[in-house]
């Protein structure tokens, strides 16, 4: 009797050793199982598989077929058959496994098969790879230089397509460097429902084209680059801007909405040359929308606040921590709670808020906010909460900071209660409709930002604050999952994170709190917020963990989880 | 210019999809047929009007049109010539004849390419295209004016007298 547990795995054996596998895993993916890697082009996990670019060709074999009376083959003493092979390659993407099957990805026939693929692909190839942005991390040059011939014996001319086309705002087509995977055709259709791209001229000048008077020009153009195996499309933004191979890269997540995709930033010498999104099943795909993707560039804009500012005759002086901490203290201490109100921001991460949460506390100030920031849902990733962090606020800060938390603040500051305002990573005049006239009823204001804005032209004291860049920490996305940011940059000058500011602040107002880092604070969040009772930081990792039940769903992810379901794709 | 497809096309295109009943998409050949031969070319605003038609985008059609040289994309003449260019063809002298046509029709193909290989007469009546095999290669060389079949053309002029 068959074991229920075992009834659905098949055995396969990978370059000489069996494995068992769930029916219907694709070869490419069994081997990528064992660690075994399978070279190819137009096969995507998120993308249905045409099979069309011949690259994961792959030797197979099954049991010999037993003639007619003959005696049928007995197993081996591990219960195997012996394998026929077949002197004919299969593809490994579109093919599955099935009961005795046999694989090869090394040997005579798949290396032939492989330096034959390769020369045909590299025959009108125009080779340009010094000037393209995709040299270091090209498809192409990887597995020329791993199963290539080095030589071609291609003594024809090369067919000249269309180069630099405009195809879009965000992105420029080498059609002589496109290998017709299809991957951006398919990605275009398949997941974000705009078909503008295709393959016209089918032939010897097979050339991938938009239909003309259209654009690629949806706001998840920019994923085509990334699945992009060669150099054909390429990112305006960053064209031309760096080689890959000098910049270095940060996992951490996208703060522009709650969804907070999972991206990686890559950075040299303290500076982002481009944001890539980063595989998280549970969140993103493999995907990012390009609205999210390109907003980095103010991080190192002109208005970076880099120095703390003290209010001065005639405007600002720069001062130092040390004497702007003093100071703060200073107008602080002689208020009561109920004349100091707190904004803070649901940009902020968890560890931010909870020592910003600590200092309301000292304080004696239960006037406490963020900001919030409603757009509209987008169908795919993009979510209608536009803050990255507003169910960590909820969390620790209170469901009353969150909703209506700004209403009574503002109400309060218009009538005049509240003497002190504390704000953190918001520009108010901007963003919440307080004017300059309302901020100036207040005796003291204290804005700690990333940039120079509006509200810190009318603070008493303006202090940099560390932007989301420049922070490790947590925040709970909208499905209520826990997930990691990592620092990827230095702030300018003397800018500090958030928790820092506000944990020197306290001690200034005489707490003993001396957390020294985001680790630390974590440690002491975990101890003190239930929700987060039991979780070490270690255990969150690059992918994130569920923390809460939020209800929230992610479009996208749902189709895909169909997609997945009919064997559309692998997922 | 806006286009207008004529009822009686339209039914005959309505009728060829009913051929298809599983997808729309498979009636693209034959709905590109009966356009061509009603319009005798494929602009793009008869390839969007078959996408709409299909429930497919445009470039779907596009990619259709450009694989099969023969839908054309630009204006042929009124009598629109094809000659053979294969291997039996070229052998037995098709590059003379497509010489020779072009000359006793006043065509000129210097502007011909892989994308604009139509040439047309300049008072219209006359267009050439050098087109792969015909499918007639024991009678080379061939050609074709509209859908008559010329073989073993030994002159250009048996071809095009009457025609003139």
């Amino acid at each position: 009797m068959s074991e229920p547990t075992t009834s659905d795995l098949v055995d396969v054996q990978i370059d000489g050793v069996w494995h068992q596998f769930p029916k219907g895993t694709r070869i490419i993916e069994a081997c990528r199982q064992v660690g075994v890697e399978v070279p190819h082009y137009c096969y995507h996990p998120k993308l249905s598989s045409p099979g069309n670019c011949r690259m994961c060709l792959v030797q197979m074999g099954t049991p010999p077929r037993t003639a007619p009376g003959a005696e049928p083959t007995a197993p081996d003493e591990t219960g195997h058959l012996p394998i026929s092979w077949s002197p004919r390659p299969i593809i490994a993407c579109a093919n599955t496994v099935s009961p005795n099957l046999g694989i090869r990805t090394k040997g005579d026939l798949v290396d032939d098969c492989r330096k034959g693929v390769l020369e045909f692909l590299l025959a009108n190839h125009p080779l340009d790879c010094p000037i393209c942005d995709k040299a270091g991390e090209c498809g192409l040059q990887e597995y020329s230089m791993e199963h290539g011939v080095g030589q071609s014996t291609f003594r024809e001319r090369k067919v000249k397509k269309p180069k630099n086309v405009d195809v879009g705002p965000r992105i420029r087509l080498d059609d002589e460097r496109c290998i017709m995977c299809s991957r951006c055709i398919r990605f275009v259709d398949e997941i974000v429902d705009d078909p503008v791209l295709g393959f016209t001229d089918r032939g010897s000048y097979t050339t991938l084209m938009v239909y003309p008077g259209r654009e690629l020009a949806n706001n998840y153009s920019l994923n085509t680059v990334d699945i992009c195996p060669v150099g054909a499309l390429t990112s305006n933004d960053f064209r031309f801007q760096m080689r890959v191979w000098f910049m270095r890269e940060t996992k951490t997540i996208d703060t522009n909405c709650a969804t907070g995709c999972n991206i990686t930033v890559y950075a040299r010498e303290n500076k982002i040359y481009r944001v890539m999104p980063r595989r998280n099943n549970e969140v993103n795909s493999d995907w990012m929308p390009d609205s999210h993707r390109l907003s980095f560039h103010w991080i190192d804009g002109e208005d970076r606040l880099s120095d703390p500012m003290l209010k001065a005759e005639g405007g600002f002086r720069t001062a130092n921590w040390i004497e702007v901490i003093k100071a703060a203290a200073k107008r602080l201490s002689g208020l009561s709670g109920d004349q100091i109100a707190i904004v803070a921001s649901a940009r902020m991460t968890n560890e931010e808020l909870y020592v910003v949460s600590k200092l309301a506390k000292q304080l004696g100030s239960e006037l406490l906010a963020t900001v919030p920031r409603q757009g509209e849902p987008d169908g795919y990733l993009i979510s209608a909460d536009r803050n990255p962090n507003t169910n960590g606020a909820r969390l620790i800060l209170g469901e009353k900071a969150v909703s209506g938390g700004l209403d009574r603040v503002k109400s309060a500051i218009q009538q005049g209660q509240i003497k002190a305002l504390l704000v953190f990573q918001e520009d108010l005049i901007a963003d919440t409709g307080l004017d300059g006239v309302s901020l100036k009823k207040l005796d003291f204001l204290l804005v700690a930002h990333s940039c120079a804005n509006e509200t810190t032209a009318i603070a008493d004291i303006a202090v940099p604050a560390a932007c989301w860049a420049e922070v490790s920490g947590t925040m709970i996305n909208g499905t209520g999952r826990l997930q990691r940011l990592n620092k990827a940059l230095e702030g300018p000058g003397q800018t500090l994170p958030v928790w820092e500011i506000a944990r020197d602040l306290l001690r200034a107002l005489g707490s003993d709190d001396n957390c020294q880092s985001v680790t630390e604070i974590f440690r002491h969040l975990a101890d003190d917020v239930a929700e987060f009772k039991g979780v070490a930081w270690g255990q969150i990792g690059d992918q994130g963990m569920p923390l809460i039940e939020t209800g929230e769903i992610i479009p996208l992810l749902e189709r895909e989880r169909e997609r997945k379901a009919a064997g559309i794709i692998v997922g | 210019m806006s286009l207008e497809i004529p009822p009686d096309l339209e039914a005959l295109i309505d009728e060829s999809i009913t051929h298809y009943p599983v997808s729309k998409r498979s009636a693209v050949l034959p709905v590109l047929h009966h356009l061509q031969t009603h319009f005798r070319y494929l602009s793009s605003e008869i390839i969007e009007w078959a996408a709409a038609k299909l429930e497919l985008e445009p470039i779907h059609i596009l990619e259709v049109v450009t694989f099969y040289p023969g839908f054309r994309q630009e204006a042929p003449g009124k009598f629109h010539i094809r000659v053979c260019r294969t291997l039996s063809c070229a052998m037995a002298g098709s590059h003379e004849l497509l010489a020779s046509l072009c000359e006793k029709t006043g065509i000129d193909r210097k502007n011909v390419s892989h994308h604009h290989p139509i040439a047309v007469s300049p008072d219209g009546k006359f267009s050439i295209e050098f087109v792969e095999c015909l499918a007639s290669c024991g009678s080379a060389p061939v050609c074709m004016v509209e859908d008559d079949l010329y073989e073993r053309v030994k002159d250009a002029d048996e071809v095009l007298k009457s025609y003139f």
